[in-house]
């Protein structure tokens, strides 16, 4: 739907200009607007808002577009239609003083208008030109005239006077709205659908699960495409809006900035430096594990960064949230006082879906901060269907991504086994999946936290055990033996083996080495005394062997006759 | 609302007896003081004037006052007595303030609203 489309070439080459409406979202799913200078109907039953629909339609067209407009009211008196407009927050006391609108009220009673023969409404007429035309009014309200089906008998004068009605209105080219009641069987009591026949909205409100849920229908729109969906809609402090949920793309810029996770070792398993800002993350886990604590870690780092976080509490009352995190050693009032942190405490239960989606589009635009978190997601389920939930959940990260805003969702997974099934649909949508585990060993239950996807990043796939200390959320390295991953006093007991096993194997090197040095000592003293052994036969062997030559040099001289001595 | 209206401008007055702008206390049948309402000159007035001058005539024997106001000529005041259908009759007096709307030929209703007993009135029998 684009916002630019504001009219339409019909086959006979004429185009249907449009008239904004000023509703959000409506002017979105009509093209730009309710069909200008034509008439269209609004019908819906008792309570369903087209009196405010109406009178959003003028008030916008004073405020924004420069067209004065005029309210004819049959049914509420005029300070009862701005008392009634003062709670969606519109100063319409303004507008009259300045001539912007003006509030007619035509009094209908029956006693008054006794038949007696043939007559016509000209003085309905009479009045209505004369309002419009003193203050140039281009748009018109009509709410309701169906009033008149009760004061007058005379259905066929009044029929061929309200077909009278919509052509004037037409020559006259004011785009009007006209309300009807909705009908048993038809779409209108009296069946003024047949003279409004250029656009037809109906307004409809029904009990879903015990939440009352409000939507809009374009039943009809000559000489335009339209989106022909039930829109849900919302009546409010802010207004009539109508939150098309269909209307969402997949084009939203990305960064590649990185915010910290506030834990330093979950920085660490994450590759880096933490999250992609804009990314979504989940943190899964079954109750108690320790999710709101990761989150409110992220809201930490945020807020000392100076940037704003939103927090959506669905099960926990602010209040708690601040002291439970106090008493692990996060402060988180600090910012909230500061006003970097707003908190949206909210049941599931209390609206609808869409209630919920607008809800949190609004605050978003208000206070446009960096980082969301909603706490606990998977609590939606409550309040609607799977499917339904599953939807309305993509349509939020939609809107949160499109707004380059940082969100974590933490979701109660429904129990050991189950926990890597995709929660509600959603995970296609995750960034970044970080599970918590309980593990229950030797006695006791620890938690142990991993990674179980992260998007664009080169995440460790180590899991680390997850303790809540009171300064805040520490991951520690786990033990991994033979037997699986050991955490908390298990782990103790397995190190403290671990050690004592070391030691001894310490200790028996050392041993051992004692030994072989006393060995060789041993063995340098037997080749000590082997050496001084022989040392000794050999020096028995030359000195005889000396005296053995001795002698035979001796007899020798003896026995030869040259014997030249002295 | 009344009151204000006596003061508009007169098309046709039409009465037997002198004008009076206090409510008629010359007779003892009470005078009754009609406003007519018509939009234009139109076969439609034509009659409701027709019709009422004729019960004025007949069955009141003259004692009204009738003034007949064309709202086409002056349309604010179309808001200020708050008309709807056109044409339209006001009685003012005698109390209470009854209207009617319509060009005045349902003659038995028209009797009817504005109370008046034709067998008071004029003796003779409905």
């Amino acid at each position: 739907m684009t916002n630019n489309q504001t009219s339409l070439q019909s086959k006979s080459g004429k185009s249907v200009k449009k008239c904004p409406s000023g509703i959000p979202g409506l002017d979105q799913i009509t093209g730009g607007g309710l069909p200008r200078g034509r008439t269209s109907l609004v019908c819906g039953s008792s309570g369903s808002g087209k009196t405010l629909f109406a009178m959003e339609f003028l008030i916008n067209g004073a405020t924004t577009h420069g067209d004065a407009g005029v309210f004819i009211s049959f049914e509420e008196d005029t300070k009862e239609l701005i008392e009634n407009v003062g709670s969606l927050g519109f100063e319409i006391e303004q507008l009259i003083a300045d001539k912007k609108i003006s509030i007619i009220q035509i009094r209908v009673e029956r006693a008054e208008l006794e038949e007696t023969g043939n007559y016509d409404l000209d003085g309905l007429f009479i009045r209505l030109g004369h309002a419009i035309d003193s203050i140039g009014a281009k748009r018109v309200a009509i709410d309701t005239i169906e009033t008149l089906f009760s004061a007058l008998n005379n259905e066929r004068i009044l029929r061929s006077e309200i077909g009278r009605l919509f052509r004037w209105l037409k020559d006259k080219n004011v785009t009007a709205i006209v309300t009807a009641e909705r009908g048993a069987n038809t779409l209108t009591r009296h069946g003024l659908e047949e003279y409004a026949s250029d656009c037809v909205f109906l307004l409809d409100q029904r009990v879903q699960n015990q939440i009352a849920t409000r939507h809009l229908r374009i039943i009809k729109y000559r000489g335009s495409s339209h989106g022909t969906n039930e829109y849900p809609f919302l009546l409010n402090e802010h207004g009539f809006s109508v939150v098309p949920i269909t209307a969402v793309s997949l084009n939203y810029k990305v960064s590649s900035d990185l915010v910290s996770t506030g834990i330093t070792q979950l920085d660490e398993l994450l590759g880096g430096k933490g999250y992609y800002r804009g990314g979504t993350i989940m943190v899964s886990g079954s109750t108690g594990t320790g999710k709101t604590s990761v989150a409110a870690h992220l809201i930490d780092a945020a807020c000392r960064r100076g940037e704003r976080a939103l927090f959506f509490a669905f099960e926990e009352s602010p209040d708690q949230f601040l002291r439970n995190m106090l008493s692990i050693g996060i402060d988180l009032k600090i910012w909230a006082d500061k006003g970097l942190l707003l908190f949206k405490a909210v049941r599931p239960t209390n609206y609808g879906l869409d209630t919920h989606l607008a809800s949190i589009r609004y605050t978003l635009d208000d206070f446009q901060p960096s980082v969301v978190v909603l706490d606990p997601v998977s609590s939606f389920e409550l309040s609607g269907n799977s499917a339904e939930s599953g939807a309305m959940l993509m349509c939020l990260v939609d809107l949160i991504k499109s707004r380059q805003i940082t969100s974590l969702f933490t979701c109660i997974s429904k129990g050991e086994g189950t926990f890597e099934q995709t929660e509600l649909g959603i995970t296609s949508l995750i960034d970044c999946w970080i599970s918590l585990r309980n593990l229950e060993q030797a006695g006791e239950r620890t938690r142990a936290l991993y990674v179980l996807k992260a998007r664009g990043m080169a995440h460790s796939n180590n899991v680390r055990e997850f303790v809540i200390t009171n300064h805040g959320v520490e991951l520690l390295d786990v033990y991994v033996g033979p037997n699986g991953i050991l955490t908390g006093s298990a782990k103790a007991n397995q190190q403290l083996k671990d050690k004592l096993a070391e030691l001894a194997s310490n200790q028996d090197c050392e041993r051992r080495r004692a030994m072989i040095t006393l060995k060789r000592q041993a063995m340098e003293a037997k080749i000590a005394e082997i050496q001084a052994q022989f040392e000794v036969e050999r020096k028995e062997t030359e000195a005889f062997l000396e005296s053995v030559e001795i002698l035979g040099k001796a007899q020798e001289s003896i026995r030869s006759p040259n014997k030249y001595e002295m | 609302m009344t009151s204000s209206s006596h003061s508009a401008i007169r098309k046709v007055v039409q009465m037997k007896e002198p004008s009076d702008e206090d409510n008629g206390t010359a007779s003892t049948p009470e005078k009754y003081m009609l406003q007519l309402f018509i939009n234009g000159a139109t076969l439609r007035s034509h009659n409701a004037i027709t019709n009422i001058k004729a019960i004025g005539e007949n069955e009141l024997a003259g004692n009204y006052e009738l003034e007949v106001v064309d709202i086409h000529q002056k349309p604010e005041l179309a808001a200020q007595i708050e008309l709807i259908a056109l044409p339209t009759l006001i009685k003012n007096f005698p109390l209470p303030m009854r209207r009617l709307i319509g060009d005045l030929s349902d003659k038995k209703k028209v009797l009817a609203i504005l109370d008046i007993n034709t067998q008071s009135e004029t003796g003779q029998r409905s």
